[in-house]
């Protein structure tokens, strides 16, 4: 073998409870994805963090680059009809 | 005319990000930034987290012989953290190019370090509780300071691993505080081991502030927040009072606190020694390299099998 | 013997095989062949140590001399320790740790699935809380032996060497004394016999699975159970007990 391996990177998604968002907690490198998971779990959950692990090569993430933030991003910045705030409701209307 | 462009697309490219440090703003792994901050960046976290995969060898040399199912079982959930904290470090290092193998590959080259302390011998069982207490003691004051570092993903991982290591000082201290409490023999390990880790972990924050070659670009780009002899004043200052009230005496006759800079003052460092184990002349430093190497080359046919079998399943799924 | 005394032996037998592979765990504490497995290891380690505190805890209740998990792990010599040969057996190379992980924890998932259902509510409550962890070694282990026996020709003949090597100390997880009989009638324990079945069918496919061949050789290797031990085992204990030995009337 001509260079050493250690395997390829896994990113570690984990909810912390039932219901939650899965957050980013990291990366991993494993071999499969059975080994990606059992190694974000001994990493990632010592201390009882999680109930659920996502594990994704980190080559299959497409990931924004920050330069296009302002085509990306800024657009949505003056559609505020998008917020609830935005409407006026008549007075006394209840649970609306 | 091309050249010219060139230079201006590079100095908007710097302006736009010491906007970003000056305003406080992470740096991210995409965004654009200067080739120093990134090399920077790569040699210190690097380093950082060989340091903690080497710093599992001398914790490591004591699982066996810990003295209560309790204490073994502490002692390896903590090499295990230290383990962990290597891998969040490894992570965050690859974010800015670099992979694993070739961080590992420029440690057995001598190219890349770790820290000074772990060229230091774990000797008898109070060293174990004096690694705890005065080395993670003193790592934690520095890691505290980088959660503030302008890299995102090293800040992330510094919060995780401040979160974590919040245990490990304590249970260095519980160690030596039982020591004192226990026979002749015991308290006489106990500060022996003081003796021999406390200008070690003195010397971690690295030279005095006059004397350091890294700090200038360091600092400008926050990747340090609080220079070598601040946070060295900080550790002195909280663990003096804790070696007093177990009865330990802390090996420097020029420890004295100074009212007007409401620091301790210390002795001089010896940093003779500081400067030869760096250039790996210390007690430990060719045992640490040997351990490292041979563990890697005696898992490198585990590795490639793991490789072999899932190129083999992927083989089998695309036919099938 | 009273039921007192063989349940005490009973928990002893399963707290020593606890403890002595934690022990065989922890070396591979900072040498594991990556980072990741070196955490992994380490955990199964601690859940070891957590298992034999309990049961040598128990043990030390039902003997009702005062004495503490500690005190049976660190200040009993050797022929009074009485874990399976397999347990004490060296490390050697990460395919001989993973046939022995394998072949301990198949066995123990039949084990103490088993235990669970016993009428003692103290073994029972460990073994619920065990048999998830022993569910989590046993697919950690069987996954590295499909890749290890499925993966290169080195990794291959290595994985096959371990099992040979191993095979002939399964037998004794499978023993049943006058402790164990006793403690099968009156408690519903497992009756160990009856679990080889389904440990060799269970361990046959998944080497099988792995390309590994069975081995034929006979189960002759036993006598831990009852205090014989390998040469190994006064290595082990000469470390582990070191300090207590040193310093006995030192509490750390």
């Amino acid at each position: 073998m001509a260079t050493d391996s250690q395997l390829t990177q896994w990113e570690v998604f984990i909810q912390s409870k039932p219901g939650a968002n899965y957050i980013h907690a990291g990366s991993v490198h494993a071999a499969d994805k059975k080994m990606a998971l059992q190694n974000a779990r001994d990493t990632y959950t010592r201390r009882g963090e999680g109930t659920s692990i996502w594990a994704v090569p980190t080559d299959a993430i497409a990931a924004s680059n920050p330069e296009d933030g302002d085509m990306f991003f800024d657009p949505a910045n003056d559609k505020t009809y998008r917020l609830p705030t935005f409407y006026v409701m008549p007075e006394g209307a209840k649970a609306i | 005319m091309e050249l010219q462009e060139h230079t201006s697309v590079a100095a908007d490219m710097l302006r736009h990000f010491e906007e970003k440090i000056e305003r406080g703003d992470a740096i991210e792994p995409k965004d654009r930034m200067p080739d120093g901050y990134r090399k920077h960046l790569i040699r210190q976290i690097s380093q950082h987290a060989h340091s903690e995969v080497i710093g599992m060898q001398p914790e490591g040399n004591w699982v066996t012989r810990a003295p209560s199912l309790r204490a073994k079982q502490i002692l390896l959930a903590k090499i295990q953290d230290e383990g962990g904290h290597g891998l969040y470090l490894y992570s965050a290092a690859e974010t800015l190019g670099i992979s694993r193998a070739e961080m590992i590959e420029q440690l057995h080259a001598g190219k890349a370090k770790y820290s000074n302390i772990f060229n230091y011998p774990a000797l008898n069982w109070a060293d174990i509780g004096a690694i705890g207490w005065l080395v993670d003691g003193a790592a934690i004051v520095n890691q505290v300071s980088l959660q503030r570092t302008s890299y995102g993903p090293y800040s992330r991982a510094m919060v995780r691993i401040c979160k974590e290591e919040s245990f490990h000082q304590r249970q260095g201290y519980e160690i030596m505080a039982k020591m004192m409490k226990g026979s002749a023999e015991q308290r006489d390990m106990a500060q022996d081991a003081m003796n021999r880790w406390w200008w070690p972990a003195l010397m971690m924050f690295g030279p005095h502030d006059s004397d350091s070659p890294h700090t200038g670009d360091a600092f400008k780009w926050k990747i340090k927040r609080q220079s070598n002899d601040e946070l060295r004043a900080k550790f002195i200052d909280k663990t003096v009072q804790q070696a007093e009230v177990i009865g330990l005496t802390i090996p420097d006759k020029d420890l004295k606190w100074n009212e007007a800079r409401g620091h301790y003052d210390h002795g001089a460092i010896n940093w003779d020694e500081f400067y030869r184990v760096i250039n790996g002349n210390g007690p430990c430093n060719q045992q640490r390299m040997d351990h490292h190497k041979r563990v890697h080359a005696e898992g490198a046919w585990v590795r490639e099998a793991a490789e072999a079998y899932r190129i083999k399943k992927e083989k089998k799924l695309h036919l099938s | 013997m009273t039921q007192q005394e063989a349940l005490y032996k009973f928990a002893l037998r399963l707290g020593d095989n606890a403890l002595i592979r934690s022990y065989r765990l922890s070396e591979w504490c900072s040498n594991a062949p990556i980072l990741e497995e070196d955490l992994a290891l380490t955990n199964f380690a601690l859940d070891m140590i957590g298992r034999a505190q309990s049961l040598l805890g128990y043990a030390g209740e039902i003997e009702g001399k005062g004495r503490t998990a500690d005190d049976l792990a660190y200040k009993r010599n050797e022929q009074l320790f009485v874990n399976v040969l397999m347990a004490e057996l060296p490390n050697n190379d990460f395919a001989y740790t993973i046939a022995r992980e394998l072949f301990l924890s198949v066995y123990e998932y039949y084990y103490f699935t088993d235990l669970a259902k016993c009428d003692d509510p103290t073994l029972a409550a460990i073994a619920t809380k065990t048999l998830k962890e022993v569910k989590y070694h046993m697919a950690h282990s069987t996954d590295w032996t499909l890749r290890l026996g499925d993966g290169t020709e080195e990794s291959h003949a290595r994985m096959q060497d371990a099992v040979n090597k191993l095979w002939s100390y399964a037998g004794e997880f499978f023993e049943a004394d006058v402790v164990d009989v006793m403690l099968t009638n009156a408690l519903n324990t497992p009756d160990t016999p009856r679990l080889l079945k389904n440990w060799e069918d269970h361990t046959a496919a998944v080497l099988k699975e792995a390309t590994l061949r069975t081995p034929s050789v006979p189960f002759i290797q036993h006598g831990g159970r009852n205090g014989v031990h390998t040469e190994y085992m006064g290595h082990i204990l000469s470390e582990m007990q070191f300090l207590s030995h040193a310093y006995p009337d030192a509490s750390w």
